[in-house]
């Protein structure tokens, strides 16, 4: 999301769903959409349905391909390549939109252009493994389409050079005038109910609640007039980095809410590891998760159904969740526990009730003051929306952009950190699958889906499983230079010879134990989750 | 002078399953043995034609020796050597074989538009096709006139859909001309699913160039480039044939690219029908052509406006696409001077049921019926007594004898409770009971039936079952009232003609003989004594002779007497099989 | 716009609109079952049909468009006497069981039979009646109460782009059935359940957990992806028994797999319920006061001894908004640092 912010002034979805069905192109990139977004997944269906053209970009042949009219398998990690290539074809055959490019934009300089030139569609072509003309059909596609959109979730992100992704498809929107439009525009589909919301509400190291950065001094004093106490200014460390400050002995102590790091961030014996280094550790849940096993204090906490408030969801809409039933024995609603402990600690926050903290939220970030509960009786409200009569915003920049201008970035084509080799020769890239959440605290417990999806697999290609001598079903062993699994082989022709798949849901062949921390996007800090080099080996 | 020799076989589906094939097969030896060929090789020659109507004669072979012809039926491969040797080399008919008086009446009275040249000529040559003035009609279209002018000349002559509805033929292709889309469709119609008809079949058999002719000419006048013949895959003959016409049609530049170097392309595909009846209602067609379960639709809108794929599309069935040649040819007032005024030209029918000739015929609209039954069928089998007429396939109705003078067209059949339909036609006598007529037709239908709508599916499933139970005595006071109330609901609730008009044999026969109905319910009676359940035989003393025959061939045991005295039969063992009714010489049971 | 005529009533629509559509907009009832505005027109149950001046048959308003000037009637006496006679034959091949229905009080089949104060019943006959279960773990398909509307399989076709059942047989013997009659293996959309008239397909969790009546629905947000899929939580006994979507959402009613049926783990005995404090390496249950008290001290000590940037907080992208804010709050206002993130931030 740091991606965005830098190129727009905010990150998020700039369409809305419902304005998906009017799209005439749809670009799926990096997201298995029928899968983990499958709502989104029937808008765009719906879209396809009334004649729009689809194109998917994916090394998988994820469901999605079914309905696209075209399809490019790119290898894992080389979405640089591909997307400047088809900016190539853009630039070259003059699709892009010179208005948009002056009157809105800034960078598309002498740099930027000569960047482009390398990335002829035979280099996009040697890199990428889609053939040419594809390239050149999809670019076409996309510049010569009134109302195109671009989607896309982790398969973009999760890579070490996941921010550069961001800002080729930031390009790409830019030099064709393809934002600020109803039905047009870059969305990275959320993977989480709630992602939008934690990241809204400045559970970042950098921001406060509305994007607002801490190192700035207006800002900062405007939260400590609101909050009455004085603010450090120095920005905190990020998730991967509280780990390696705990390994480094820094980090003394951690209190972890509704999150389960131990399994769903990568290389699971460092995060344990780290997390035995810590003096003090509490964790707040509604199960006893593999994070929460290795806490001192375990807070019993109730679930959605269990509380009132707010989520925001993926297109920036602001909506009720409401109490329907009393959590189970003593666990607590999380606001009461943050409340209890700020107290004991000397500081008292009073609200007497959600909605309070809620009001006190539009008060911090003027984009969501004009939402009340009451306006949310009917239906959700998307930001920004600063006054109690402005209607929410579909879509995002219709007048600019936040920060102005929309900055064209100069991308070079990095490989990714951990390319195949003689010893580890397979790519591994993780994800989810369609009966699973996340790391399965809550699927896994839901037993007519363990009926359905209740083994871990990695899917291999057929002519991979041939030269390994692997048959469906067969028991192998997948290594990394972090750790090793066991679990049962699925040949499919989904993932493209030399690549292979493994869902991260299941603790029993943790995926994450094969992953790396190490490689870290520079700017946003988001690991390496899409490529490991891997070797699979038959037990 | 040399002798003109030309043999023609039938070969249609019926003149194949009596043997044709082997007939000819026979021919072609015998002439070669007797050396007939080696002489007269180029004279002499054996065809295969399609079906001339008269399928219960079937082998039906002509010998046509200088220009005179002579028809022989019945003919076995075993009888061939015979005709060669007495007629072909000795020049004497031979007479015994030869058709009668009979054949001859039941040609007189038809007029033969699209069967003209079914049983002429050789269906799986287009010079024979050619020959007789095929194609005339097509080239005159693309050389003289526009399509407009061809829809002008349809909707004069007054053609109408020969597929049941009997929609004008011109003003559907207007419609479809009058759409505005850059892809058009025009199917033809040949799953021809009524129990009983084969008349697409026959034309198809005899003259597929007529049906691809008139659908080019539809083609050009809607402005359409593909076509699609629907035809059930229970054709096969059909089939090859039309695979056989629409290669050899390609090869002469009748279809494919730039028709006759003009500016105008079409082709045509089969689509083969697994044989559900209700696939040919038009909508459902178009489902099972899409590769969808074959599903009727509500119209509107029609396929005119959303067809095949959603794009505008004609549907005519087989024989009014073969009428379209003709008419091209001959003139929209030659059509017209056939038929009443609102329905013009001929009708193929498939006579059959009680009457003493059974076959495809081709009458002028109009006719009656009792010239139909009387001088085309021969009379009734055996000279019973005429009882009904049931028109229109299993959504038609019964006509009773008192009405057979009226004349046989769209409305006046449709007056009366019945339709023309695609063209089936049963004539039923005193052995026929109108209520089990009635039964046979509902489980037709009610098998046959979709699914979709829950008049169609449960509605006639109802009725059968009430029906039923009337015609095994166990009809309750009530039922004709029940049958009556549903039958009106079933046809203005249902979604598609097979519902709409399923319950057409329930209400004629109730119409007409709602005493039959009375009689099963009320006394336990099967007039025609045709009903098992309702049967009772009984042996009247006053006969019987005491021979014991009849208790020798019960089955059931049920017949007790002494010998040399009256015997008995003990109602409650009865299992109504008749043995005893049939055994009898002294006519001294009697059932009923 | 059109003007219409509808009961006498005049309507203005757009064009295109069907007549059904026309008389919802008008506020006039019609009935139906086969009826979804967010599937094609169907036209199987034949309820709504309706009597269009100049036509000369009565036609379906589902599939019927309007057209300038038309007037329609919506009910007369042939017409109520065709959906009466609709509705009991649906009826006559139906188990009626509805005392023990899971559908019961919430079925269309039901409210028709009650509308129309069908008690006794014509047509009754031969009933279809499968003995074959479907073993799939979400959806029970009792294919005897099936009425043939069509919906599931075109939701399954037309939305979801799955088409695992369709119809199979004819006439009276036809049934919706994945191919060859299989258990159905699909993607447990469960989109099929939601348009069901009637108890042909159930959740198979929600069965015998409550009756319609003594439910109190919930809308709520569902708490799987990103979507933001609105829900309706239907609790009985401060259990959830079931969840359903209203077709007037953002998600038109449509939900996934985890959103319709992944809601078990709420109620699962796994739920922490009491605090927890690691003593000897092993969790003891403790009160709140306890365990709040002992992490506030713990939190205070190492603030003291190592400043408040030993002190790092994570919070949740499954929290709301509101404990979203307060967390940050909390460990950038009292404890003092910016140390908070979320794990799936990027
Ligand atoms: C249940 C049902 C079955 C039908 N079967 C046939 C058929 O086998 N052949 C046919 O030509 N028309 C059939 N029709 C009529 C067609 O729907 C359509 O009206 C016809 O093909 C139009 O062609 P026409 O205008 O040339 O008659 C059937 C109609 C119904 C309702």
């Amino acid at each position: 999301m740091a991606g965005l912010a830098t190129v727009f002034g905010s990150g998020a979805m700039t369409n809305s769903i419902p304005e998906i069905e009017n799209n005439d192109l749809l670009f799926v990139i990096g997201s298995n959409t029928k899968e983990n977004h499958p709502i989104v997944a029937l808008r765009m269906i719906k879209a396809v349905r009334k004649g729009a053209k689809l194109i998917v970009a994916d090394p998988r042949k994820v469901p999605m391909v079914r309905f696209a009219h075209l399809w490019l398998q790119h290898r894992p990690g080389t979405d640089v390549a591909l997307l400047n290539s088809m900016m190539h074809v853009i630039v070259k055959e003059d699709l892009i939109d010179r208005e948009f490019i002056v009157m809105r934009t800034e960078g598309f300089n002498e740099e930027f252009i000569n960047n482009l030139e390398e990335y002829t569609p035979e280099v996009g072509e040697k890199i990428t493994g889609v053939p040419k003309e594809k390239i050149i059909q999809a670019a076409r596609m996309y510049a010569m389409a009134k109302h195109p959109g671009i989607y896309y979730t982790m398969g973009i992100t999760q890579h070490s050079h996941g921010s550069d992704n961001v800002f080729c498809i930031a390009n790409l929107a830019l030099m064709t005038g393809n934002l600020g439009k109803e039905s047009a525009g870059v969305n990275p589909l959320r993977g989480q109910n709630n992602v939008q919301g934690s990241t809204d509400m400045g559970c970042i190291p950098n921001l406060y609640p509305g994007y607002q950065k801490v190192d700035i001094q207006p800002v900062r004093e405007k939260f400590e007039r609101l909050w009455g106490v004085s603010l450090s200014d120095r920005p905190g460390l990020t998730a991967p980095e509280m780990i390696a400050e705990a390994e480094a002995g820094r980090l003394k102590a951690m209190y972890i809410m509704g999150e389960n790091p131990v399994l769903s961030d990568p290389d699971i014996g460092h995060t344990v590891k780290a997390l035995k280094c810590l003096d003090f550790l509490v964790v707040q849940d509604i199960f006893l998760t593999e994070t929460a096993e290795l806490a001192d204090v375990v807070l019993p906490s109730a679930c959605f159904a269990e509380k009132d408030g707010t989520f925001t969801n993926t297109e920036r809409r602001v909506q009720r969740i409401r109490k329907a039933i009393n959590p189970p024995g003593e666990a607590r609603e999380d606001s009461w526990i943050i409340m209890e402990l700020s107290k004991r600690l000397g500081y008292d926050m009073k609200y007497t009730n959600i909605e309070e903290i809620f009001q006190e939220i539009g008060m911090a970030w003027p984009a969501m003051a004009g939402i009340t509960y009451s306006r949310l009786e009917k239906g959700g409200l998307q930001w920004p929306c600063p006054t109690t009569d402005h209607p929410g915003t579909k879509y995002l920049f219709k007048g600019g952009f936040p920060r102005g201008r929309g900055r064209f970035t100069v991308v070079k084509y990095r490989p990714s950190a951990e390319e195949p080799d003689k010893e580890y020769p397979f790519v591994l890239t993780t994800g989810r699958i369609l009966f699973k959440y996340h790391t399965d605290t809550m699927t896994g417990r839901v037993d007519p889906i363990n009926k359905v999806a209740g083994e871990p697999f990695v899917e291999i290609n057929p002519e991979d499983a041939l030269i390994l001598g692997i048959e469906e079903g067969s028991k192998v062993k997948v290594s990394s230079r972090r750790g090793e699994i066991t679990l049962k082989a699925k040949i499919s022709k989904r993932p493209g010879k030399g690549v292979v798949f493994i869902p991260f849901h299941f603790k029993e062949a943790a995926a994450n134990m094969l992953t790396s921390s190490q490689h870290l996007d520079p700017l946003c800090k988001i690991p390496e989750l899409k490529v490991s080099a891997v070797r699979i080996e038959k037990v | 002078m040399q002798k003109e020799v030309v043999i023609k076989i039938c070969m249609g589906t019926g003149g194949i399953a009596a043997g044709g094939k082997e007939v000819m097969q026979a021919f072609i030896e015998e002439l070669k043995q007797q050396g007939i060929d080696a002489t007269v090789e180029k004279h002499c020659s054996v065809h295969q034609v399609g079906c001339r109507g008269f399928c219960a004669r079937d082998v039906l072979v002509d010998v046509i020796m200088n220009g005179e012809k002579t028809t022989y039926q019945f003919i076995k491969p075993d009888m061939v050597p015979r005709i060669v040797e007495e007629h072909i080399v000795g020049g004497v008919v031979v007479d015994e074989w030869a058709v009668k008086e009979d054949y001859h009446a039941f040609h007189e009275k038809q007029v033969k538009v699209v069967l003209a040249d079914c049983g002429e000529i050789d269906p799986e040559s287009i010079d024979s096709y050619i020959e007789r003035g095929g194609y005339e009609a097509l080239k005159r279209v693309l050389s003289e006139m526009s399509p407009e002018e061809v829809i002008k000349v349809i909707k004069d002559s007054g053609l109408r859909g020969r597929g049941g509805a009997g929609f004008p033929t011109g003003l559907k292709w207007e419609f479809a001309r009058q759409k505005n889309s850059d892809t058009k469709y025009i199917i033809c119609n040949a799953d021809e699913g009524d129990p009983g008809a084969f008349m697409d079949r026959s034309i198809i058999e005899g003259n597929p160039h007529s049906v691809i002719e008139g659908m080019v000419i539809g083609a050009y006048a809607i402005g359409a480039k593909t076509g699609y013949v629907y035809i059930r895959a229970e054709y096969p003959l059909a089939v090859e044939r039309l695979k056989i016409a629409l290669a050899q049609a390609k090869e002469k530049k009748f279809l494919g690219e730039n028709i006759l170097g003009k500016d105008f392309s079409f082709e045509i595909k089969i689509k083969l029908g697994a044989g559900a009846f209700v696939c040919g209602e038009e909508t459902a067609l178009i489902a099972s052509i899409e590769g969808r379960r074959g599903m009727p639709r509500a119209k509107p809108p029609f396929p005119v406006e959303k067809g095949l794929w959603g794009k505008p599309t004609v549907i005519n069935n087989v024989e009014t696409l073969a009428n379209v040649p003709y008419i091209i040819r001959n003139g929209a007032s030659w059509f017209a001077q056939y038929g009443t005024e609102k329905s013009k030209g001929t009708k193929v029918f498939a006579l059959t049921g009680k009457v003493k000739n059974t076959g495809l015929i081709e009458v002028p609209m109009g006719i009656s019926l009792r010239e139909i039954i009387y001088d085309i069928g021969g009379g009734i089998e055996g000279d019973r007594r005429l009882k009904a007429v049931q028109t229109g396939g299993p959504s038609g109705g019964c006509i009773p004898e008192s009405m057979i003078d009226i004349s046989v067209d769209y409305e006046s059949l449709q007056k009366v409770g019945s339709i023309v339909g695609s063209g089936g036609m049963v004539v039923m006598d005193e052995t026929d009971c109108m209520v089990n007529i009635a039964r046979y037709f509902l489980e037709f239908t009610q098998t046959e039936s979709c699914g979709k709508c829950v008049p169609c599916r449960i509605g006639t499933k109802r009725l059968l079952e009430i029906l039923t139970r009337i015609t095994d005595g166990r009809g309750r006071p009530g039922d004709i009232d029940l049958l009556l109330i549903l039958s009106e609901d079933i046809k203005a609730g249902s979604l598609c003609g097979l519902g709409q008009t399923a319950p057409n044999p329930v209400l004629s026969t109730i119409k007409y003989f709602r005493d039959e109905y009375e009689a099963h319910i009320h006394d336990k009676r099967c007039p025609a004594g045709v009903c098992k359940n309702l049967l009772t035989y009984t042996i009247l003393e006053e006969f019987c002779k005491g021979c014991t025959m009849c208790a020798r061939v019960c089955p059931a045991g049920a017949i007790v007497g002494e010998k040399k005295k009256p015997h008995r039969i003990v109602q409650e063992i009865c299992i109504k099989c008749g043995a005893c009714f049939e055994t009898c010489k002294f006519k001294a049971i009697r059932k009923g | 716009m059109i003007t219409l005529l509808i009961d006498g009533k005049q309507v203005e629509v757009k064009e295109g609109t069907t007549i059904l559509e026309a008389a919802r907009q008008a506020e006039i009832y019609i009935p139906t079952l086969c009826d979804d505005p967010r599937l094609e027109p169907y036209g199987a149950c034949r309820l709504c049909l309706v009597q269009v001046k100049g036509m000369p048959r009565l036609v379906t308003a589902c599939t019927t468009p309007v057209a300038e000037g038309m007037e329609v009637q919506t009910s007369n006496e042939q017409i109520e006497r065709i959906r009466k006679t609709i509705v009991e034959l649906l009826l006559s091949d139906h188990p009626n069981d509805c005392m023990v229905c899971e559908k019961a009080g919430d079925c269309t089949l039901q409210e028709l039979a009650y509308f129309y104060n069908l008690r006794e019943n014509r047509f009754l006959g031969e009933r279809r009646q499968y003995a074959q279960r479907d073993n799939n773990p979400f959806i029970e398909r009792d294919m005897e109460k099936c009425v043939l509307c069509g919906k599931c399989v075109r939701v399954c076709e037309e939305v979801q782009a799955v088409a695992a059942i369709d119809i199979a047989y004819r006439g009276f013997n036809a049934k919706v059935t994945p191919p060859f009659e299989k258990d159905l293996n699909c993607e447990f959309c469960g989109q099929c359940i939601s348009v069901c008239p009637t108890g042909a397909l159930i959740g198979k969790l929600s069965i015998g957990r409550g009756r319609q009546k003594d439910i109190q629905k919930v809308d709520t947000i569902c708490p799987y992806c990103g979507c933001g899929c609105n829900i309706t939580l239907h609790v009985s006994r401060n259990e959830i028994i079931r969840v359903s979507s209203s077709p007037d959402n953002i998600n038109e009613g449509w939900l996934c797999v985890k959103g319709r049926f992944g809601f078990k783990f709420v109620n699962s005995p796994d739920r922490l319920k009491k605090p927890l404090i690691k003593k000897n390496g092993k969790f003891e249950e403790v009160s709140w006061d306890e365990a709040l008290d002992y992490v506030a001290s713990k939190f205070r000590e190492i603030k003291d001894r190592y400043g408040p940037d030993a002190i790092g907080g994570l919070s949740s992208a499954r929290c709301t908004n509101e404990e979203n804010y307060l967390f940050q709050k909390f460990i950038r206002a009292t404890i003092g640092t910016n140390n908070v993130d979320h794990c799936a931030r990027y």
